[in-house]
């Protein structure tokens, strides 16, 4: 497929690699940030063809997984309320909330229908006057525009019985968050290359002056990671704490400037909790005061519920990069894909489940 | 999640800026995607697309660039293991 097949070219790849094995002088520490990179890393076994001086760690860059807990809640009796469709990307279903997930309250008979993009909540709700449509919308930078028309759209052609749970993370102020740790090792970033072709880079530019790290704007095919991380190491072994474009094909520094625009017009940015992690300042999204009518929360006037997670799970270190998912006591035996603790097994982009999948 | 992929534009349904619509070929299966966030998209131009919507219109030129950097890569590592 054009776009896709050569940028799996293994040739490139194995020169790509003896690049890196030329350029590496010292230990390095890099983080990608995107769970879509994660997984490819696993799949290709990029990690195993490094040098043992580059260590891959990997980030909070999955938006299922830092769904919060209460969300996850306010999803749950949302879709189990005899009126309601709720729909919901296919990620989202096996995620566990306290004791409960979507696809138990689906077989249990609520209406919940798996959706590709939000449009196509919108018209379910359209085709069904008489019901309450419920969207749940969860996605980092590159999701929210989909979000956004969808209620730029509901607004305009007034459709009542449509709303959205919001929860939608944002990347640069999760950067900040781990950059600020005391005991951050990360020396390199690769930033995700999807958010970065809707939002653009100049909000990364301040962060890497600030922290002295090379953030590094990388793709997810095998060849686009080899070259972003040997553009990083380059970087590193250079002192080079600038921002890099290596998604040049998809990526500009300003981005999408109509996405930008009409998210501006939509959200406003809200501090947001993440799962595992904490609350995040202003690293979330919140629908503007013109758009509240959408808001699935205040319309059915849900709570903000203070749970307990399992004990047993380390899900919060493991997208903070500071524990493995192969340090878990539970991963492979208490917690697998089938039956998960943490929200990282269950989510295709989750670390988790990436090893699992892939080291297994 | 946050995967986008690139696909040809083969249609393209005009209408309001926001809702302009088109029929996207993604190495034959087609699909309709919504091509409100890149206006200047025309046909036969490829985009990037997540969640039903075109985030990019794939630069072509930055495309070629790259991929030359790479053939050129390939063609070395061929050299070396031949030799």
């Amino acid at each position: 497929m054009k776009y896709l097949d050569e940028f799996r070219n293994p040739h490139a790849a194995k020169e790509l690699l003896q690049s890196i094995k030329n350029e590496v002088r010292h230990h390095w520490q890099i983080m990608e940030i995107c769970g879509g990179q994660t997984h490819a890393i696993m799949k290709y076994g990029i990690q195993d063809l490094l040098p043992k001086d580059i260590h891959l760690l990997h980030g909070p860059g999955c938006p299922v997984c830092v769904t919060p807990l209460s969300k996850i809640e306010n999803a749950l009796d949302l879709a189990a309320r005899k009126n309601i469709i709720f729909c919901s990307f296919g990620d989202m279903l096996r995620v566990p909330g306290r004791d409960n997930d979507l696809l138990k309250v689906k077989a249990k008979g609520g209406d919940i229908r798996i959706v590709y993009s939000p449009m196509d909540a919108l018209t379910i709700a359209k085709d069904n006057p008489e019901n309450e449509v419920v969207f749940f919308a969860i996605g980092f930078e590159t999701t929210a525009p989909a979000t956004a028309m969808v209620a730029y759209q509901a607004k305009k052609e007034n459709i009542n019985n449509f709303s959205m749970l919001v929860s939608h993370v944002l990347v640069p102020p999760a950067i900040q968050a781990i950059l600020s740790s005391p005991d951050c090792q990360i020396q390199g970033f690769l930033a995700p290359g999807h958010v970065c072709t809707v939002m653009g880079y100049q909000e990364y530019e301040p962060l890497a002056k600030e922290f002295k790290v090379p953030i590094v704007i990388t793709g997810f095919e095998p060849v686009d990671l080899l070259q972003g991380l040997l553009t990083c190491i380059t970087m590193m072994e250079e002192k080079d704490f600038s921002v890099n474009n290596q998604y040049g094909r998809s990526v500009q520094r300003e981005g999408n400037v109509k996405a930008i625009e009409l998210m501006q017009t939509v959200f406003k940015s809200s501090d947001r909790e993440w799962r595992g992690i904490g609350s995040i300042p202003k690293s979330g999204f919140d629908l503007q005061d013109a758009y509240k009518k959408f808001d699935a929360e205040l319309k059915f006037g849900l709570a903000q519920t203070k749970n307990r997670e399992d004990s047993r799970c380390i899900a919060g270190e493991v997208l903070m990069g500071s524990r493995k998912p192969t340090d878990c006591t539970a991963f492979g035996n208490s917690c697998t894909p089938e039956s998960p603790l943490g929200a990282p097994m269950v989510s295709a982009e989750g670390a988790c489940s990436a090893y699992f999948r892939y080291r297994e | 999640m946050c995967l986008a992929i690139p696909g040809k534009i083969m249609e393209i349904q005009e209408g309001a800026p926001f809702d302009r619509k088109g029929k996207v070929s993604f190495g034959g299966t087609i699909r309709e995607v919504h091509l409100g966030y890149v206006q200047d998209a025309k046909i036969g131009d490829y985009v990037n697309v997540h969640a039903g919507f075109a985030i990019a219109i794939i630069n072509e030129k930055e495309a070629a660039a790259t991929l030359a950097l790479w053939n050129e890569a390939a063609e070395k590592e061929e050299l070396r293991r031949k030799s």
